[in-house]
């Protein structure tokens, strides 16, 4: 056996170990057997009980709607973030940018808690949540929204100034049409890391709220049943449909996201 | 030119000022207050008891006790030291795995590269918890594969062991988590070595074994080391996948944590395992700066 098929054989098993076991959820999703061990035979009655699930709904609309308004928030920060840290050089905000993304996800989860009932005696609830959400997303949509900058003639900027345009038309007009597939991409990003966090949300929400991720965990620690196959497939159905929107406008978004 | 100087400041503080300020209020005011509250008294009820006395006689101001407490015990060093002993596991499995992947990537035709990096990543875009939840059905005591396993074990006259709810199942599970987190630095920097060098040491009577040795290996310390940290790093503070594949033996500081402020609600205790946690990822983040700027400079 050369070197070269003995990589391959080793990285297919490698890439079977990433793929099998999602494959394996997927498949059982359909299975019908409330036992996630043999295949009996095709149903979709799995998905029939989740749509009837009304705790699962009504957590899949709280997922959502953090998502969308920690996601909205976090871009605006973020691409702010981005710009600051391209144009001003500060010394403090690219740390205050990447810590939370960096450090381990439980070490905010507990102090913004004790900070929500020490500090600001809030109710914890969808506001506390989407608070923390907004404060992991802001990273990464800066560093999307940077490199898009860093990759970018600086003559453009130069040029609408000396043809006269202030600061704001300078943005209005050319920092921001130019910088729009990263605004974009990283919004999208906010809205997946948000729908799938689950750390952080466990350490913020208040009493009777559930998000997805909540409600899988406490399913899969309680009772598993194959209704946790179907909504995991249709949470990956809808996770991969945002990445692949979000390549389109930012081919690296993916690689920068994970450098 | 005042006014124009003017105007750049405002503008300035216009753009920065309020992401500035949000992660002032909600992420370095949190982690001060953290280091503060891990030097006050525990609460009647939980939580933190007040700084300053209303009561006589109930313990109020700054202490050191939860450090104290801390290492009086011998059992919470060996928490971390566990910890750090499956993180360990966790980063050398995910290194063995990912360093012929990102190879194989590396040296692959560029056409299909970006193709074989994306199914990497791909698998990352499912739910966390999902892929842990994999896992439990692949594991579970009746799946095909706990079966041949244990139909296997059987043959050399093993009892049945149990794969679920063990630290094997932890050890699985922070792997297929954080995989991607080492593949995707190593082909990053494998990606830029110059063939020539390959040629280079063949030429220069090298066996394979020694161009990967003395040529590969050591130029792919640096992304050997930033994969490492970003395995190590989360998996130190893993709490979920203990949680749910782990058996009770399984704890790790993250579960630690976790059960001080959702649990037995003692928040200064709580705070203080998150700053030696705190101390630990600074301190394997700071020595990974540094090895890998000591790399550069040779």
């Amino acid at each position: 056996m050369n070197r070269s098929s003995w990589l391959w054989s080793i990285s297919a098993l490698v890439y079977a170990f990433l793929y099998v076991p999602l494959i394996i959820v997927v498949v059982y999703s359909f299975n019908d057997s409330r036992l996630n061990a043999e295949w009996v035979g095709f149903t979709l009655n799995w998905y029939r009980v989740l749509f009837n699930d009304e705790q699962m709904i009504r957590a899949a609309v709280n997922s959502l709607t953090i998502a969308v308004v920690s996601g909205l928030v976090a871009t605006a920060l973020g691409t702010m973030a981005g710009i600051a840290i391209h144009r001003y050089k500060p010394k403090l905000l690219p740390f205050m940018v990447i810590t939370p993304v960096a450090m381990p996800e439980i070490l905010l989860g507990v102090s913004l808690l004790l900070f929500f009932i020490q500090v600001m005696n809030l109710t914890l609830g969808m506001l506390s949540i989407i608070i923390a959400h907004i404060t992991f997303c802001i990273g990464f949509v800066a560093i999307v929204v940077r490199a898009r900058l860093a990759g970018m003639d600086e003559s453009i900027f130069e040029a609408a100034r000396d043809l006269g345009a202030t600061p704001w038309q300078t943005f209005k007009l050319v920092t921001f049409p130019l910088i729009m597939p990263g605004v974009i991409a990283g919004a999208l990003m906010s809205f997946t890391l948000s729908i799938d966090d689950f750390v952080i949300t466990f350490f913020t929400v208040g009493v009777g709220v559930s998000t997805l991720p909540l409600q899988i965990y406490s399913m899969i620690k309680i009772a598993v049943t194959p209704e946790v196959n179907a909504v995991s497939t249709l949470l990956m159905l809808l996770t991969l449909t945002t990445i692949i929107i979000a390549s389109k406008f930012a081919p690296d978004t993916l690689r920068g996201a994970m450098k | 030119m005042i006014n124009l100087l003017n105007t750049t400041r405002v503008t300035k503080w216009l753009v920065s000022g309020p992401p500035f300020l949000y992660l002032t209020l909600f992420f370095l005011l949190p982690s001060l207050i953290m280091v503060v509250a891990s030097f006050r008294y525990p609460g009647d009820y939980g939580g933190l008891a007040p700084l300053f006395g209303v009561e006589p006689g109930k313990e109020t101001g700054l202490t050191l006790e939860t450090y104290r407490f801390f290492f009086s015990d011998f059992i919470y060093t060996q928490i971390f030291i566990k910890s750090f002993g499956v993180a360990m596991a966790s980063t050398l499995v995910c290194l063995l795995m990912a360093y012929p992947l990102a190879l194989l990537i590396a040296h692959s035709p560029r056409k299909h590269r970006d193709f074989m990096v994306l199914l990497v990543i791909l698998p990352f875009a499912s739910n966390f918890l999902i892929r842990v939840y994999a896992w439990m059905i692949i594991l579970g005591p009746q799946s095909a594969f706990s079966l041949a396993v244990n139909h296997l074990l059987g043959w050399f006259g093993i009892a049945p062991v149990p794969l679920l709810f063990s630290s094997f199942a932890v050890l699985v599970g922070m792997v297929y988590v954080h995989l991607p987190f080492m593949v995707l630095p190593l082909y990053t920097n494998l990606e830029k070595h110059d063939p020539v060098l390959l040629d280079a040491a063949q030429d220069l009577g090298a066996n394979a074994w020694n161009r990967f040795w003395k040529v590969t290996w050591p130029l792919s310390l640096p992304g050997v080391y930033s994969g490492a940290a970003l395995v190590f790093i989360p998996v130190l503070g893993m709490f979920a996948i203990p949680d749910i594949l782990g058996g009770t033996g399984d704890i790790l500081i993250g579960n630690l944590i976790k059960d001080q402020f959702l649990g037995t609600r003692d928040w200064p205790f709580g705070s203080t395992l998150s700053i030696m946690l705190t101390i630990a990822v600074l301190l394997l983040a700071g020595i990974t700066a540094m090895i890998s700027r000591q790399g550069v400079r040779q």
